[in-house]
This record gives structure tokens, sequence and C-alpha cells, in this order.
């Protein structure tokens, strides 16, 4: 029984989880157009100009289905979650300074992505109440296995 | 034999001579520090992977971490939360596990319509077998007074990912140790230290390294590397998710692909055979293609989760030859042919290769990596690209 009793603060500082029913947002929002900035300024380097034909793994753009012989994997066409986009972006992107993003610099990116991938529309605000009810097209895509 | 030797040393190295055995690291240039290393299984012998060859995935680097600052947090639907300090857990009961950690995209390039040719080790070594020494993750859970109904444990790294996954508290209760130690002596950075998860037999990506966050909940978070990553694409379009067990294998590892037999002769095949459901309960080979089989002497003691080393004498009389390895388990499992692994799964899965590898024979002694099947194939089709992000 060696644990220590945790200092004040130390648990939101630290907890960074976004949960698929938006617990943990934080206060915050951001839009398609200021996303799109954001995009070119910080991911575009390694995305590529649109979401795709970049180094790192393309984002947008999927031509085909996932049942095709070349099936390609985009946020659109294959998160089943647009919780994990924020939690994520925020937590480890951009790869060169990871966590340097601010809670309305996320919220825009993932308007930016979403609206890439023709899930909401060029006028989307993302924030604490909007972000949770996005429904991914593929929301209902995996099987869970649990072994 | 006629001079004085070299002097001591702190901390011993491998013999100069053998300064080719070495990891295969490949990463994205752009992001040098995403990506693999590679065990040179086909340089190593009995069951125990040498410290410095442990193979590497991290997903933004190793992260330089002083002990002295770092902590481990563990809190949500508990009672109290709790924080350790390295040097508090230092003085916890430990136990000590033989057993290995694989990553799930290992032996990927088997998906591919053409075989590869690669190293045994460098297509099928993001597997490497420890002992590992820490504490039994229950012990410290239960100091927070868990919620029981928190089923599920967030446990998060302190590397510039912040890589998260959710696992069930019911197995982290099992058998789940929070390992220190790594062959006796405290993890290697890029094996997490100062901490890191140990999940007997399950996928590398859960053993989460530079453990410093486990948080309990109800539900998984769903995070990245366990929807966008880690998860299986099947020809229905739908994907596997949660696959956890790594199922049995097997791989030759001497001769493998890469070689040249110098002579005609007796030959000792020997291999690796590891199960994540259990101990491994035989190990046949074949040296035609699987049309018949011999039982292969295993290495004692074999051990749960752990790799098997199989030996059996072969003599080679020049004439083409297909080797090949077959795992069965102590479920029953029995490790499946290329045709039948893609049969079920498709070619599209990523993850969770485990079909049976077949090294080739000519009569030139060369060695290389053949599928069984590969006759069958349709004429000029085209390789698929398999990259690591």
């Amino acid at each position: 029984m060696l644990g220590q009793e945790v200092p004040p603060g130390l648990i939101a500082d630290w907890d960074i989880d976004i949960m698929p029913d938006g617990a943990g947002l934080p206060p915050g929002r951001g839009d398609v157009a200021q996303g799109r900035r954001l995009y070119q300024q910080h991911c575009a380097a390694c995305h590529g100009p649109d979401g795709q034909g970049g180094s790192a793994d393309r984002l947008a753009g999927a031509a085909g289905e996932l049942t095709g012989e070349w099936p390609e994997k985009t946020v659109g066409n294959y998160w089943p979650y647009a919780s994990t986009l924020f939690d994520f972006i925020r937590r480890a992107m951009p790869m060169t300074a990871p966590g340097s993003l601010s809670a309305d610099e996320t919220y825009a990116l993932v308007a930016y992505l979403l609206h890439l991938n023709d899930i909401v529309a060029a006028d989307a605000i993302m924030d604490q109440q909007t972000l949770p009810a996005v429904q991914m097209p593929n929301r209902e895509g995996f099987l869970p296995i649990m072994q | 034999m006629s001079r004085p030797g070299a002097g001591f040393t702190h901390y011993g190295q491998p013999s100069p001579y053998e300064e080719t055995v070495l990891r295969n690291p490949v990463a994205n240039p752009q992001a040098p520090g995403n990506g693999v290393s590679w065990t040179p299984l086909h340089r190593l012998q009995g069951t125990i992977t040498p410290n410095g060859l442990h193979y590497e995935r991290h997903h933004n680097g190793v992260p330089d971490i002083d002990p002295q600052h770092h902590r481990l947090l563990i809190h949500g639907l508990v009672r109290q939360p709790r924080i350790f300090s390295t040097a508090a857990l230092l003085r916890y009961p430990m136990q000590s596990r033989i057993c290995f950690i694989e990553c799930g995209g290992n032996s990927n390039i088997g998906w591919n319509r053409l075989p590869a040719q690669a190293e045994a080790g460098y297509a099928h070594g993001l597997v490497s077998n420890s002992e590992w020494t820490g504490i039994p993750l229950g012990l410290l859970l239960d100091e927070t007074e868990p919620d029981p109904e928190a089923g599920w444990l967030i446990a998060e790294g302190a590397d510039a990912f912040a890589m998260h996954i959710s696992i069930p508290v019911a197995r982290a209760r099992k058998d789940a140790l929070l390992a220190l130690y790594q062959n006796g002596e405290r993890l290697r950075p890029e094996n997490g230290y100062p901490m890191r998860l140990l999940l007997p037999g399950w996928e590398g990506v859960l053993n989460v390294k530079w453990l410093r966050r486990l948080e309990l909940v109800r539900q998984p978070a769903m995070a990245r590397n366990e929807t966008a990553r880690y998860t299986e694409l099947l020809p229905s379009g739908k994907a596997r998710q949660f696959t956890f067990t790594m199922q049995a294998k097997s791989l030759i590892t001497q001769p493998s692909a890469h070689t040249l037999l110098p002579a005609h002769g007796l030959y000792q095949i020997t291999g690796l055979a590891w199960s994540g459901q259990g101990k491994i309960r035989r190990v046949d080979v074949s040296a035609d293609g699987g049309r018949s089989w011999l039982e292969a002497e295993l290495q004692q003691p074999v051990l749960p989760q752990a790799f098997t080393r199989f030996r059996l004498p072969w003599l080679w009389r020049g004439q083409p030859a297909l080797l090949q390895s077959r795992a069965v388990d102590e479920q029953g499992y029995v490790q499946p042919s290329r045709e039948t692994l893609v049969a079920q799964r498709g070619r599209q899965g990523f993850f969770h290769y485990n079909a049976i590898v077949s090294w080739s024979v000519d009569r030139d002694g060369a060695v290389r990596h053949a599928y069984a099947d590969h006759n069958a194939l349709p004429a000029g089709a085209v390789d698929i690209d398999s990259g690591w992000h």
C-alpha cells in the first residue's frame, strides 16, 4: 500500500482521453475554414494537400468500397467514432510537436477532416455538443472478437 | 594463448566477430520515430532474446525518462485514486514470467500476393521472448478499490504518442504484470523503461510501454489504435476488432531464406513456435511442402505463451525441397496453411498473420521464401504494398 494520494488538479492535467460519448471533450469550438488553414500549416506536409497523396495515412478521398480488391481505409469510410479524431489529433499530432494544438485548433481540424470526408457541411462547427453527435458512416463496421 | 587477453569490462558486449547480428530498423523517413526494428531470429538459438535484440515498435520515438520523475497514476472508477513513484513500486512483491511479446503486424508480408524475400527474422521477427519481472497488476488495482462496474482499463504511455489502448479488467487481474525488469536487468529504454504492461500472449500494442496512467472505465475508449489501426478488414467490409490473442505460430529459423546450404549432407532444422493460448503441444516439420510430416523435438521446459525451440535432423541429398513447420497448441489449435488463412480472412487484414511459412531449397542449396500454393497464382499478379505508419 505504497500508493500516494493524488495531488489536486493532477488527474485533470493528465487525463486527456476523449470517450465515444464525448466525455472528456474540453470547452472550445472550431470551424471548417479555420481547420483548412491549420491543416495546411500542420498536417499537409505528411498527409498531402487534401488528406491524400502524402507519406502518412490517407485521411480522405477513398476510391471504392472497403470490399474492393484494393480497399483504402480513411477517416470517412473506416473510423467508427468522431471522438477518436479529437483524441488522437490532440494527443499525438503533429508528430514533430505532439500536444501543441489547442482545444479550438483541434475542434477546427476535426471539423475540416469531417467536411473533407463529406460527413459534415462546410459551415459546420465542432464543439462539446456537436462533435459527439456526429454519426460516422462506418459506425457499425466492426466485429468485436474479444479473445 | 601465448599473450594475456583483454581486461575486465563494466558491461559486456557481444564479440566483435558477431557484429552483423543486428536488429533491422525500418522507419518512416518523414517521421523517424515511427516504425519497427526486427529481431534477427535467424541468427539466434535457444529461446531467450538478448535485450539489445528485442524487437521494437515505436509510434513516435523512445522517450528519455528519468525514473525519479516518473510516476504511475491509477484513477477513474475507483474509490481511491493513487499515484506511485518508481521507487515505491520497486518495493512491491514481484513475480517473474518468461513469455513472448509479438506485434500484431508481425509477418504481414505473408498477405502479399507474391512471396517477398527477406531473412526470416526481418519478416517474422516482430516477436521476442524474455523473462519479465514485475508486480501483479491486480495488487496495484486493489489498492485503489475499483468500482465493480469498471470493466475496462485505459492504459497510456509517457511517449510522444501518449500511446493509449483499452484492456479488459478481468484479463488484467488474471496475470498481467507491471514489468520493471527484463532478463534480470531493468527494462531497456526501447522496451518501456522504467515500466511497462505485460499481458502474456496478447498483441504487442496492449503491452503499453513507458506506462504512466491506468484509468478504470465502463467501456473501451475506441482509441485510434483499437479502431483505425490494429483491426483487421475482412472481405465482407467488416473489420475484426479487439483481436487480443496471438494465435499459434511457428517458423523454421535455420535453414531459412537468404542462406545457402554449402554441401549435401546432414542439417539440423530448427525454429521457434509460440501460442498466445498456452503451451505448444507439438511442432511438425515437412521437407516436401506438407505432403509428409515428422514431429520435431521440443526443447524443455515448454512454457505457456513462450517461445518453444524445436529441432529435427534433416538429410539433404540435393533434391529440391519445401521446408515447413506447423505448430499445434495445448488447446488443439493447428497453425493454418496460407491458403486456409487467406480463405478465412482475405488479404487486407494486415494484422495477425500466423500461417505456415515455407522455405524452398533448390538443387544448388539456395533457400528462398516461397508459397506452397504459389503455382496457383495467376501469372502477372500484382503485389500489394504494405507500409508501416
